[in-house]
């Protein structure tokens, strides 16, 4: 048997936005093992959350992740509303969805953007990106965050979006439109990314039932599995989609599902802002006493995936026990599949294809006088602002629900 | 199918091993079985009616360790979850990762936190803090006065 070199992806390195230890051994070129080594990040939220209030722990499990941040607190009051036999008001479904779909949206084209970025493709991390922006302009119009958007509680959302917002969405999202129509057309017709992506990292249907993979990972290798059509929750049952399937199994099958799945979004978000026009506004929340003991099993479909969450109540006021499955949990595993015999080369698109979970919340704005170039805010001028709204919210007495 | 009628049938299928089952609502459903039985039923889920693994969840509780294992049935949307009761001084039961992979990691994580022995298990190495933790102590579990 020959020798293997051991090639490190990681633990930091410049195309993982989060640590993680990939060990490559390899014969040649050619990967023929591969290691995993994980817990730089591991922070115990499922610990932490039996020490909080099922109100606070919405927060929490807002944190697992900067760019699907909505899916937990998604699955978790599913979970939560299951237990206490809670039905939202159609406004708050309709609310929930829209949230979702956009932070879909947002995170497709993320990963489109990064899947060129790995293939070395720059042109299009840099469309993918530029397009993504408006749909977070949109968050914060939306939201007051572009990420981690705290709109959930148990028994409805925090914000309603007001019916005189409509239109901007609709705007927007008919911009968005045309420009996925731009995006796909390069991407699908590009000969360079059919030869850098087809065939390559390539699941097979048994494979997906094998590892239990979820999301566009199985739907791209024709396993037609949706939380949303297969346990409707929220807005889904009310309106009309199409789950994406693809049979290649391939990198490309996987970025087909997703650019494709953007479009069901836009459509899903229109459908939504027709039924916000027919409810009464502010309708959004109904008042909730007490989560009773028992237990409560809730899904979401992630942009990534299935994401579930169990939940066991002893009728005190935070979960006795929570359990919470990410979908990279059951999809990164696939990598012993889809990277071994692969060149190094395709092995990272490989691992990418999967879209492991990264974080993009940082953001910083400085603002300057046009006339005289001086800058409007400095750091001390931020957190005397912050100070002084801390003290104005805390005089008026919100936040204590 | 209905759901109430699924897992009476799985209920009524194993009833030697079944000690209770419970409807929690539509679309979930939870049986609790006798620890020793938990890979011929699993194997009778996953192979002939075609259920997916979601994942396991452990509880350390007064009765001692209990896993639930859920799994899915994606064309009814069926979260069927296998309830086992585990020993408080030993907890140890069969591994399910020689039948499908995707338990391989849960029971890993179980194993690191909880210190649940999986028997067989093809590599029973901790998963998320190999190497910064103390062996044998295990964050998860609780003290119960």
């Amino acid at each position: 048997m020959s020798k293997k070199t051991l090639i490190p992806i990681g633990p930091y390195h410049p195309l993982q936005e989060e640590p993680e230890l990939f060990k490559l051994f390899c014969d040649g070129e050619i990967v023929r093992d591969i290691k995993w080594e994980t817990g730089y990040n591991h922070r115990s939220i499922e610990k932490l959350s039996e020490s909080k209030t099922y109100d606070q722990v919405f927060f929490l499990v807002e944190r697992i992740c900067g760019i699907c941040s909505t899916s937990h607190p998604f699955a978790f009051a599913n979970a939560v509303e299951e237990i206490a036999g809670i039905e939202i008001t159609d406004r708050a479904k309709y609310i929930r969805s829209i949230i979702g779909e956009l932070e879909r949206l947002h995170s497709h084209l993320l990963w489109v953007g990064l899947a060129g970025h790995f293939l070395g493709y720059n042109t299009v991390f840099m469309w993918a990106w530029k397009y993504r922006e408006p749909v977070l302009d949109l968050f914060e119009m939306i939201t007051g965050n572009r990420n981690s958007y705290a709109m959930f509680k148990v028994g409805g959302v925090r914000r309603d979006i007001e019916n005189s917002k409509i239109p901007v969405i609709r705007k927007v999202l008919s911009d968005a439109r045309k420009k996925i129509d731009l995006l796909a057309g390069a991407v699908m017709d590009d000969p360079v990314i059919h030869a850098r992506t087809k065939g390559v990292g390539v699941l097979t249907r048994q494979d997906i039932i094998d590892y239990a993979a979820v999301g566009p990972t199985a739907r791209a290798s024709g396993v037609a599995i949706d939380i949303r059509k297969d346990d409707p929750y929220a807005a889904y049952p009310l309106v009309n989609w199409k789950v994406i399937t693809a049979e290649g199994g391939d990198v490309f099958a996987k970025a087909e599902v997703r650019l494709l799945e953007m479009y069901e979004s836009i459509s899903i978000i229109e459908q939504c802002l027709d039924g916000l026009e027919k409810v009464r506004e502010g309708d959004i929340t109904i008042k909730v006493n007490e989560i009773p003991e028992g237990i409560g099993a809730g899904r979401a479909e992630a942009p990534r995936g299935e994401v579930f969450h169990f939940v066991v109540s002893d009728g005190s006021n935070s979960p006795a026990r929570h359990k919470i499955r990410a979908p990279s949990y059951v999809n990164i595993a696939t990598f012993k599949k889809s990277c071994i015999g692969q060149t190094i080369a395709d092995a990272t698109i490989s691992l990418a294809a999967v879209d492991p979970c990264y974080c993009c919340t940082e953001r910083m704005a400085a603002a300057y006088d046009v006339s005289s170039g001086k800058r409007l805010l400095n750091a001390n001028d931020l957190i005397g602002l912050s100070l002084k709204r801390t003290e104005e919210i805390r005089k008026s007495g919100a936040g204590h629900e | 199918m209905e759901t109430e009628e699924v897992i009476e049938n799985i209920a009524k299928k194993f009833i030697s091993d079944t000690v209770a089952f419970d409807l929690v609502k539509s679309r979930r459903g939870i049986i609790t079985i006798r620890h020793t039985a938990l890979t011929a039923i699993a194997e009778y889920l996953y192979r002939s009616e075609g259920y997916r693994f979601i994942i396991a969840s452990a509880l350390h509780t007064r009765r001692g360790f209990e896993i639930y294992y859920h799994f899915s049935m994606d064309t009814s949307g069926l979260i069927l979850s296998l309830h086992v009761i585990l020993d408080k001084e030993k907890p140890r039961i069969e591994s399910l990762s020689n039948m499908f992979s995707a338990s391989n990691w849960i029971e890993r994580e179980m194993h690191e936190l909880f210190g649940i022995d999986f028997l067989n298990h093809p590599n029973q190495e901790k998963l998320i803090s190999d190497g910064n933790w103390a062996e044998g102590v295990y964050p998860y579990r609780k003290e119960f006065k």
